[in-house]
């Protein structure tokens, strides 16, 4: 749309590393022209990609809901299909995920992260006979899952989070327990009792503290600090 | 190549709506099943998915399965076959139902039942208004729905492939497929997969357009299997272009905000539907309201500098409304348009969307060649064709599409699996050799043609020569360029020779799927000599003898393609619903 036609080079710093070939990581210096059409930093990548297909990182829906393309810009966890290229300084920076391994380039190892997601049983529980129509839920009901069901499961909160990289095997992260309390905030699940079982327990909840770089960089605007402290409040209650 | 083998009773790729609904009936059967997907499930582009899944639940006003069954016949301009229409539109409720029983959280009306919006083309009492009919969780229908999906998977315990892309369908002499072979993306490594059935539900090809609203991963990998294994591919001449793209980005912009008010304005502000569909206006289905505006576009009263887009505007709305059920379209127009819709209208243009066309299936799922059942072989959601969509597919049909074929598929699956003897029949060697060639010869290429050229050489040439208009000269030239572009896809080379999650080597293996369906396209669009539906051609005009230029004498028929010799087929439309009475044909009008 835009009538600009000015092309326009911008300059990368990209962590490499192929272990095919490369004895060690290296970060490597490219520039690349782009259109003024080219407004997010994954139309520069694609750019990137079509001088170089070696560059290599997971992409897919380019609009902000698959959550695929996170990685670490410029020192902070993001998105790149919903980064403007033109707010970041040059060099842009791109790191992968930090705290996970790295496969190749900007393509992380997440089966630790998904591990912890899956280990707070993500699912809603119901053992009452479903009823032959929808079980009723209240609007005021229903809106207490806003905020937490958004979660496209991209790992930049986790993956930026201290907590879950000193223990990425025992603390279930920021991702994972926003999901815990999205079964424990809708009224049709039955086991809350079991799930707070589940996180009582100095590392899977507890490890959190509320250093909040979860609600700095959820490029959804989620809160896992908020939810986190729900369950806290909740196990707090329980016991007395 | 070393090459491994494992043995499943059912494998299914594609972990979208339509792969992971059949997944979760499959898996709780307790049968071994493999899901094969080259994104983590969640990633799949059901996720995409907007405004909401049709069902006649009733919940704020009468509705009735006969209706959206008539609404689905008309949308489709007769082409859907009226047999797997009325099995999908009474199927419905039942598997929204099901859903919300899996913790789909849908929106809630005040009596706590889930809550129903307007659609285009979505009608009460056989045509007369737009009823609420497409259920929906704010304006991330399909994100709920695929993350519901995904979690009920887990429950059962489903056994993902994740990051494995599929190469190519195996069959036996006699044409049973036997299972596919499959690259994992990690280590390059290659593996085939036997199964007792093998299921597609890869989803559509929209990239074979250079504007879609389509995810970089919809690049019709089943669709190309199917194609060069000699199954035919069905009414692949019918593409829908969503009258709403953000203009410039491609992002889509759910119908939904026309159903909760949006209203398409051209230059001088006019309401301009009012022009095109009195009745319905701005909710007209989606081939009739595109057309519109590429008309006024094309006449002069577009917006902007190159007058290239028209505005949807939702000022009118309350800004509570916009919050609560359009908050992902707020976001998407801020992020990609520069727009605050709250304050001002977003520029939207059509945009390629889905395909209607696909692998050819009947309603239980089970793929069908020339009016046999194909053993072992079974496909659902966009990549199949059962024909629900026909000639124009109605929004919120998609996501119902992949919930009830993905769940009649699972559901023949099991009855064919529980029938077949223990040990499976050899996977011919000469099957896998094919197979493996290919990759070989792109690996081993050199003085070939560069991927990304030859991609957008492709997606330009369908833009320009198969898009919302269509016109004669431009088929025939148009058929003519993708046949020398195929060339230059057979011919790819890539420089990264890794083996390590090589995404290089996976985008030239989806451009050779991506330029089977672009063939499929262009050479069914040519032949087709009227217009209906989505597929609009200037020597096919409105006239009183054949209105809207649609020829039932010559052209209700399903176009059926094969890659051998490009050879076109055609098959009878089944008019004859299960029960009731044939949604007799008649002029489209909205």
């Amino acid at each position: 749309m835009a009538t600009d036609t000015t092309v326009r080079t911008v300059q990368f710093k990209i962590y490499r590393y192929d272990p095919d070939k490369d004895a060690a990581p290296y970060m490597q210096e490219i520039s690349v022209e782009l259109d003024p059409s080219d407004r997010k930093l994954l139309d520069a990548l694609t750019k990137i990609k079509a001088k170089e297909d070696s560059v290599s990182y997971r992409r897919s829906c380019r609009e902000g809901v698959c959550g695929s393309d996170a990685m670490n810009i410029n020192g902070k966890n993001g998105l790149a299909c919903l980064t403007d290229i033109d707010s970041l300084a040059q060099p842009i920076t791109l790191r992968p995920l930090p705290g996970l391994p790295v496969i190749r380039d900007l393509i992380v190892d997440m089966t630790q992260f998904f591990k912890q997601y899956h280990s707070i049983k993500p699912y809603v529980v119901n053992n009452t006979p479903a009823p032959e129509r929808e079980r009723l839920q209240t609007p005021e009901e229903r809106e207490e899952l806003n905020g937490l069901y958004e979660c496209i499961l991209c790992a930049c909160c986790s993956t930026s989070c201290p907590s879950f990289w000193w223990n990425p095997d025992k603390f279930v992260g920021p991702a994972g327990l926003l999901a815990a309390y999205r079964f424990i905030a809708d009224t049709r699940d039955e086991e809350t009792n079991e799930r707070l079982d589940n996180l009582e327990d100095p590392y899977r909840l507890f490890r959190c503290h509320t250093i909040m770089n979860c609600v700095d960089v959820c490029p959804k605007h989620l809160n896992p600090t908020k939810a986190i402290g729900k369950i806290k409040e909740l196990m707090l209650s329980r016991a007395v | 190549m070393k090459v491994a083998k494992r043995s499943f009773d059912a494998v299914i790729v594609g972990a979208g709506g339509a792969g992971m609904r059949a997944a979760v009936t499959l898996a709780e059967s307790g049968l071994k099943t493999a899901v094969i997907s080259k994104v983590f499930p969640t990633r799949s582009h059901t996720v995409a998915a907007q405004g909401g899944v049709s069902a006649s639940l009733g919940n704020s006003e009468p509705d009735h399965w006969t209706w959206h069954m008539y609404d689905t016949v008309k949308g489709s301009d007769w082409l859907g076959d009226q047999d797997a229409i009325e099995f999908m539109c009474k199927q419905a409720p039942q598997v929204v139902v099901e859903l919300e029983h899996y913790g789909m959280p849908f929106d809630r009306t005040d009596e706590g039942k889930i809550y129903q919006r307007p659609f285009g083309g979505h009608m009460s009492n056989f045509g007369e208004k737009p009823v609420r009919r497409a259920c929906a969780a704010a304006d991330r229908t399909g994100h709920a729905m695929l993350h519901a999906l995904y979690q009920r998977n887990v429950r059962a315990n489903t056994q993902f492939f994740v990051e494995w892309m599929a190469l190519d369908l195996l069959r036996a002499p006699d044409g049973r497929v036997l299972g596919v072979i499959a690259m994992e993306m990690e280590t390059g490594e290659i593996t085939v997969f036997q199964a007792k059935a093998t299921l597609f539900a890869t989803g559509g090809a929209g990239r074979i357009y250079y504007s879609s609203t389509n995810a970089f991963i919809n690049t019709g990998d089943g669709v190309g299997m199917a194609a060069r294994a000699g199954i035919p591919l069905e009414d692949m001449e019918f593409w829908q272009f969503h009258p709403t793209g953000v203009a410039g980005a491609g992002v889509l912009i759910t119908e939904g905000v026309r159903g909760e008010g949006g209203i398409l304005r051209n230059a001088s502000g006019e309401r301009f539907m009012e022009r095109y569909a009195p009745n319905a206006k701005d909710l007209a289905s989606r081939d009739v309201v595109s057309r519109a505006m590429v008309t006024e576009i094309n006449e002069g009263r577009g917006c902007g500098p190159n007058k290239d887009h028209v505005m949807l505007d939702i000022t009118h709305l309350d800004a509570d409304v916009i919050n609560k059920r359009l908050p992902g379209i707020r976001e998407i127009s801020i992020q990609f348009a520069g727009t605050d819709p709250i304050k001002a209208p977003i520029p939207v243009v059509p945009t390629c969307h889905y395909q209607m066309g696909g692998i050819p299936t009947n309603y239980h799922g089970e793929v069908i060649d020339n009016s046999n059942v194909v053993a072992g072989f079974y496909a659902a959601g966009e990549c199949a064709c059962a024909s629900v969509h026909g000639a124009n597919r109605l929004g919120t049909n998609s996501l119902l599409d992949l919930l009830v074929f993905g769940k009649s598929a699972g559901e023949s699956m099991i009855e064919f699996i529980r029938k077949e003897p223990a040990a499976m029949q050899e996977i011919p060697q000469s099957e896998i050799d094919k197979s493996l060639a290919r990759v070989n010869r792109l690996n081993n290429q050199t003085n070939g043609s560069d991927v990304n050229e030859t991609r957008l050489a492709m997606q330009r040439t369908m833009q320009a020569h198969a898009g919302v208009f269509r016109f004669k000269d431009m088929l025939q030239q148009g058929v003519d360029k993708i046949l020398e572009i195929e060339k230059a896809v057979q011919q790819t080379q890539i420089k990264d020779k890794s083996m390590v999650w090589n995404t290089a080597r996976i985008e030239a293996l989806e451009l050779e799927n991506l330029i089977e369906v672009a063939k499929a396209t262009i050479i069914s669009a040519n032949a087709r000599t009227e217009s209906r539906g989505a597929h609009v051609r200037d020597d096919a005009p409105d006239t009183p003898e054949r209105p809207n230029g649609r020829d039932d004498a010559n052209w209700l028929k399903h176009s059926l393609w094969y890659r051998e010799g490009n050879r076109l087929e055609y098959k009878p439309v089944n008019l004859k619903p299960l029960t009731v009475e044939t949604v007799a044909l008649k002029t489209r009008a909205y």
